[in-house]
C-alpha cells in the first residue's frame, strides 16, 4: 500500500484524496483488534454487570472500577510509556474511547478523567508535573477533572473570573473563583484550572485535592449521566506552588482550546460506541416484539429506523477512525514521544482542530438521531423507566453540550477554515477563483464517470465540493470582514463541510473495502454510502441556495443558483431496497453491521 | 516449571451460528472467534503456577491459521510462546487424530505439565486432554478446580456428586480445567504490545511429525448438524380471577399439556 499523504486541516475540501489516503477500520492491526477485544472484555464483566450501582452514583465503585481500567492499560493509551502508560496511537485510544463509550455514565468520568483531565499534563506538562501525576493517573488511583467553565464563562471561556495572584515569596499563587459543571468534580484528587494571573493572563495550573482552600460543591440534578459526578469546585485562597503552573503564564488558552481538540474527537469516538450499542438493543427488540402478528422488525418503517440509525454510525465510524490516522501520520512527523516539547504538541493538536470539531458535531448528533429512534422502536416501553432506554435517551443529550456546545463547534469549522484560508495555509480562495473562471461548468454526463465502483457517489461529491466553494465564495464576497457575525450562513456552511467529510471519510472506505474483499462482501458498505449520498445532496443543494440568497441578488444570485442547479442534477437511486437491505442485516446479526 | 497449555479457538457463544449448506458444518462468515473459555482457565492457571514456580508457558493448538489470533491473546495475557499446527481440513479432524498430532508435537518440547480445557464449548467431546495424557503415556487428572504443585508431584481437587475429591499424581502429568478453577485476568494493553514481539512457531501437520492422513484416518465423522428447536411463546392465562385462572392453568396442564 502506498504510504498515506499527510494532509493538512480541511484540505478534504480543496483535493481529492486517493483511497490510499483515506484511513478505514477495516484496516485495523491486529493489536488494535485485540485492543478492542480487551476493552470490550472490561466492559462485559466489569461494567455491565455493574451498570444499575454505578447510575446510583458511588464514588467507590467507579474509583474501583477506574483502577481495574488502569491495570488494563485503559486509562493510559495517551500516557507515555515512561510516565505509566502504554504511549499507543490515536487509533487505538479512539478505540478504547468506542468500546467504553457505551457504558452510560461510567463513560462519563472515564472520558473526562483520561482525556481532558489527564491530557493536559501529557502535552503541556513538565517532565517533573508528568513523572509526579502521570503513573497515578494512568493506574486510576488518582481521578482528574477539567476545570474551565464558570458561572460567566461557558462558550466564552476566556471571559474567566477566577485570578491567580503570586504570592510575596514567589513560591505559589493564591487561586481565587468558580468552577461550575464539573465532571468528577467531587471525586478528583487533581484538577486542571484555569485562572488569570493579576487578572489578565489566562494560564493552566494543576491543583491537587490536597491543596488547602480546595472544595467540591453539592451535586448537580441532572437530565442524565445520573450516575456521574457533576459539582462546582471552589477555590479560595488556595495555594498552588509555582512549579504546578502548567506550561506558560499567559499562555492558558493554547492548553484549553488544544486539548479541547483532542477531547472532541474522543467524545465522537464514544458516542459512536454509544450509537453502536442503540442499534444492538433496537434490533433485539425489533426481533423479539410482536404485533399484529409479526416481528416488528418485519415492518418497513422499523427497518427504515434500523437502517438509518447504522448508515450515520457507520459515517461517524469511519470519521473517527480516519480522524485518529491523521492525527497519527501527523504525531509521526515529530520526534514523538515523552519529549516532544510543548509548543510542538500545541501545533499537533491544532492542525486538526476543524476534523475534531466536525467528529464531535457529528458523532454527537448521530447518537441523537440514534437514541431518539431506539425510544421509538421501542414505544411505550421506551418511555418507561424499567427499561434503560429512557436513560440512554436522557443521557445521551449532554454530548451536543459539553467539550464545546454543537453551535461553538459549528462556527469553528468554517471559521477555522477561512482564517487558514487568509493565512494562505489552505489554498481555499484559488480554488473559488478556478471555479469563477470555469465557463463550462459541466451537468451530470454519465459517460464522464469514473466507472470504478461508487463512481457516480465519487462524482457528485466532487460536485458538492464545488457547490460548497461557490456558495463559500459568495458569502466572504458579501460579508468580507463581518462574515462571523452571519452565524445561520456559518452554521450552513458548517453543515455542508461536516456532510462532505463524513460521506468522503464512508465513501471511501467502501471502495477500499470492496477492492479487499470483493464487491459482494462489501454490499452492505457500498449501499450505505448510496443511500446516504442520495439523501445528502439535495441537503447540501438547500443550504448552499440558502447560503447565495443571503449573499448575493440579481444576476449575481441568478446565475450562481442556475450553476449549482445543473450541477446537483443525478440520478436517484433506489433507497427502499437498499435500507431494507441493511436493516435484515441488522436483524440478523442483532448489532451494528459493518 | 516448563508448562505446556492445550489451547483451541472457538466461536463466541454470544455469536449467530447458521448451519452451511452442506448440513454437517456451521458458517463462519459473520462469527466472533475466542479462546476457548476452559483454556482460558487453563492459561490463567499456567501463569500462576509459572508465577510461583518459575518457568515458561508454552501455547500449543491445532487449528486453522486464524487460531494464532487466540494464542496472539494468550501470549497477551503472559505466556512466552505458541506453536500453531494448522491444517485446512482441521474442523473435520476427530479428537483423537487431534490428540495424536498434539502428542505428536509434544514429544519435541520439553514439559512438566499439560493443561487443558476439559471441553471445548464448540464440539464439546471431553475427549483431547484425557486422549494426549494416554498417547504421551502420562497421568492425568480431569476437572480440577484447585491444584498443589511440591517437589514433583501435583495434587487436585475436583468436585464429584455430593463432595470434592483429592487426588495426587507424579509429574510430568496433565490436567483439565473446570469452571471454579480461577478467574482468567485479562489480556492488557501493555500486555498486547508486549505480544507482538513473542514468536508462534507455525507448522503444517507434516512438519509437526505426524505422517498419516488426518481426515482419512478420523474415525468419527459429523453426519448433521440441527439448530436446537425453537422454543414456543409463552401464554397468558386469562380469567376474571385468580381462582378462575388456576382452574384453567389446571385444565391447559391436564388437557393439553397431558402432565397432570
Amino acid at each position: 500500500m502506498a504510504e498515506r499523504k499527510l494532509f493538512t486541516g480541511g484540505e478534504f475540501l480543496v483535493t481529492e484524496p486517493r483511497s490510499d489516503d483515506v484511513f478505514a477500520p477495516e484496516e485495523m492491526t491486529r493489536e488494535h483488534k485485540m485492543i478492542y477485544a480487551a476493552a470490550n472484555d472490561f466492559v462485559k464483566r466489569e461494567i455491565d454487570p455493574n451498570i444499575a450501582q454505578i447510575e446510583e452514583k458511588s464514588e467507590a465503585l467507579t474509583r474501583s472500577l477506574l483502577k481495574i481500567a488502569g491495570e488494563i492499560g485503559l486509562n493510559g493509551t495517551d500516557i507515555p510509556e515512561e510516565y505509566g502508560g502504554e504511549g499507543m496511537d490515536k487509533i487505538s485510544t479512539g478505540l478504547v474511547s468506542d468500546v467504553i463509550g457505551g457504558t452510560a455514565s461510567f463513560a462519563v468520568s472515564h472520558s473526562a478523567h483520561t482525556g481532558i483531565g489527564t491530557l493536559p499534563i501529557v502535552y503541556f506538562g513538565t517532565h517533573e508535573q508528568k513523572k509526579k501525576y502521570l503513573p497515578k493517573l494512568a493506574a486510576g488511583e488518582w481521578v482528574a477533572a477539567y476545570c474551565l467553565t464558570e458561572p460567566n464563562a461557558g462558550s466564552d471561556a476566556l471571559n474567566a473570573q477566577t485570578t491567580a495572584q503570586l504570592s510575596d515569596d514567589g513560591k505559589y499563587y493564591l487561586l481565587n473563583g468558580e468552577k461550575i459543571y464539573i465532571t468528577n468534580g467531587a471525586w478528583a484528587d487533581i484538577f486542571i484550572v484555569y485562572a488569570k494571573v493579576d487578572g489578565e493572563k489566562f494560564t493552566g495550573f494543576i491543583v491537587e485535592r490536597a491543596f488547602p482552600g480546595v472544595s467540591s460543591g453539592v451535586e448537580e440534578k441532572k437530565m442524565g449521566i445520573n450516575g456521574s459526578s457533576t459539582t462546582s469546585v471552589v477555590f479560595k485562597d488556595c495555594r498552588v506552588p509555582v512549579e504546578n503552573v502548567l506550561f506558560e503564564i499567559g499562555k492558558g488558552h493554547k492548553i484549553a482550546f488544544n486539548i479541547l481538540n483532542i477531547g472532541r474527537y474522543k467524545l465522537g469516538a464514544g458516542v459512536t460506541g454509544g450509537s453502536k450499542m442503540t442499534i444492538a438493543e433496537a434490533s433485539k427488540y425489533a426481533n423479539a416484539r410482536e404485533q399484529f402478528g409479526k416481528t416488528i422488525g418485519s415492518f418497513g418503517m422499523i427497518k427504515n429506523k434500523l437502517a438509518d440509525m447504522s448508515i450515520r454510525t457507520f459515517m461517524a465510524e469511519s470519521i473517527i477512525y480516519r480522524v485518529a490516522a491523521m492525527m497519527d501520520d501527523r504525531f509521526r512527523t515529530s520526534a514523538i514521544g515523552a519529549k516532544t516539547p510543548a509548543t510542538e504538541n500545541a501545533k499537533m493538536l491544532e492542525a486538526y482542530a476543524v476534523e475534531c470539531s466536525i467528529a464531535k458535531v457529528y458523532c454527537s448528533e448521530c447518537l441523537d438521531l440514534c437514541v431518539d429512534e431506539l425510544v421509538q422502536v421501542f414505544g411505550g416501553n421506551g418511555y418507561v423507566a424499567e427499561y434503560p432506554i429512557e436513560r440512554m435517551y436522557r443521557d445521551a443529550r449532554i454530548n451536543r453540550i459539553f467539550d464545546g456546545t454543537n453551535e461553538i463547534n459549528r462556527l469553528l469549522i468554517p471559521g477555522t477554515i477561512l482564517k487558514r484560508a487568509l493565512q494562505g495555509r489552505l489554498s481555499l480562495f484559488d480554488e473559488i477563483q478556478k471555479l469563477n473562471n470555469e465557463n463550462n461548468v459541466y451537468s451530470f454526463d454519465p459517460t464522464k464517470l469514473d466507472a470504478a465502483l461508487l463512481g457516480i457517489q465519487k462524482y457528485m461529491l466532487t460536485t458538492c465540493k464545488k457547490i460548497l466553494l461557490i456558495s463559500v465564495g459568495a458569502a466572504v464576497n458579501k460579508f468580507l470582514d463581518s462574515l462571523a457575525e452571519e452565524q445561520e450562513v456559518l452554521a450552513m456552511m458548517a453543515d455542508i463541510i461536516m456532510e462532505i467529510f463524513a460521506a468522503e471519510s464512508g465513501l471511501v472506505r467502501a471502495q477500499k473495502h470492496a477492492a479487499a474483499k470483493g464487491e459482494k462482501k462489501a454490499v452492505y458498505h457500498i449501499a450505505a454510502v448510496k443511500i446516504y449520498m442520495n439523501d445528502m445532496v439535495p441537503k447540501v443543494v438547500h443550504w448552499a441556495k440558502q447560503i447565495l440568497v443571503a449573499s448575493a441578488e440579481g444576476d449575481h444570485l441568478s446565475d450562481r443558483l442556475a450553476v449549482v442547479n445543473k450541477l446537483s442534477a443525478y440520478p436517484p437511486v433506489d433507497t427502499i431496497k437498499l435500507r431494507r437491505l441493511i436493516a435484515e442485516k441488522v436483524l440478523k446479526t442483532k448489532r451494528y453491521p459493518f | 516449571m516448563e508448562i505446556i497449555v492445550l489451547l483451541k479457538q472457538v466461536p463466541a457463544t454470544e455469536s449467530l451460528i447458521r448451519i452451511d449448506d452442506d448440513g454437517a458444518s456451521i458458517k463462519t462468515d459473520d462469527i466472533k472467534w475466542v479462546v476457548n473459555p476452559y483454556d482460558e482457565f487453563a492459561v490463567e492457571e499456567a501463569l500462576r503456577i509459572k508465577e510461583a514456580h518459575g518457568g515458561s508457558v508454552t501455547i500449543v493448538s491445532v487449528g486453522p491459521e486464524k487460531a494464532s489470533e487466540a494464542i496472539r491473546t494468550a501470549l497477551a495475557m503472559g505466556a512466552d510462546k505458541g506453536v500453531l499446527i494448522t491444517d485446512p481440513g482441521v474442523s473435520d479432524f476427530d479428537s483423537l487424530i487431534v490428540s495424536r498430532i498434539l502428542a505428536g508435537a509434544l514429544k519435541e518440547i520439553p514439559f512438566d505439565l499439560i493443561i487443558a480445557g476439559h471441553r471445548s464449548v464448540d464440539k464439546d467431546n471431553s475427549q483431547v486432554g484425557p486422549a494426549t495424557a494416554e498417547l504421551l503415556n502420562i497421568p492425568h487428572i480431569s476437572m480440577v478446580i484447585k491444584q498443589d504443585i511440591t517437589d514433583s508431584k501435583i495434587r487436585c481437587h475436583k468436585t464429584v456428586e455430593g463432595g470434592t475429591v483429592v487426588l495426587e499424581m507424579s509429574l510430568p502429568a496433565l490436567i483439565t480445567t473446570q469452571r471454579g478453577l480461577n478467574e482468567p485476568r485479562y489480556a492488557s494493553l501493555p500486555g498486547i504490545m508486549k505480544a507482538k514481539k513473542k514468536p508462534i512457531d507455525v507448522k503444517t501437520i507434516m512438519d509437526s511429525g505426524f505422517d498419516g492422513d488426518p481426515i482419512g484416518e478420523s474415525m468419527v465423522k459429523t453426519i448433521v448438524m440441527k439448530p436446537p428447536r425453537e422454543r414456543k411463546d409463552g401464554i397468558m392465562i386469562k380469567g376474571d380471577s385468580n381462582l378462575a385462572k388456576a382452574a384453567e392453568l389446571v385444565r391447559i396442564l391436564h388437557e393439553e399439556a397431558k402432565v397432570l
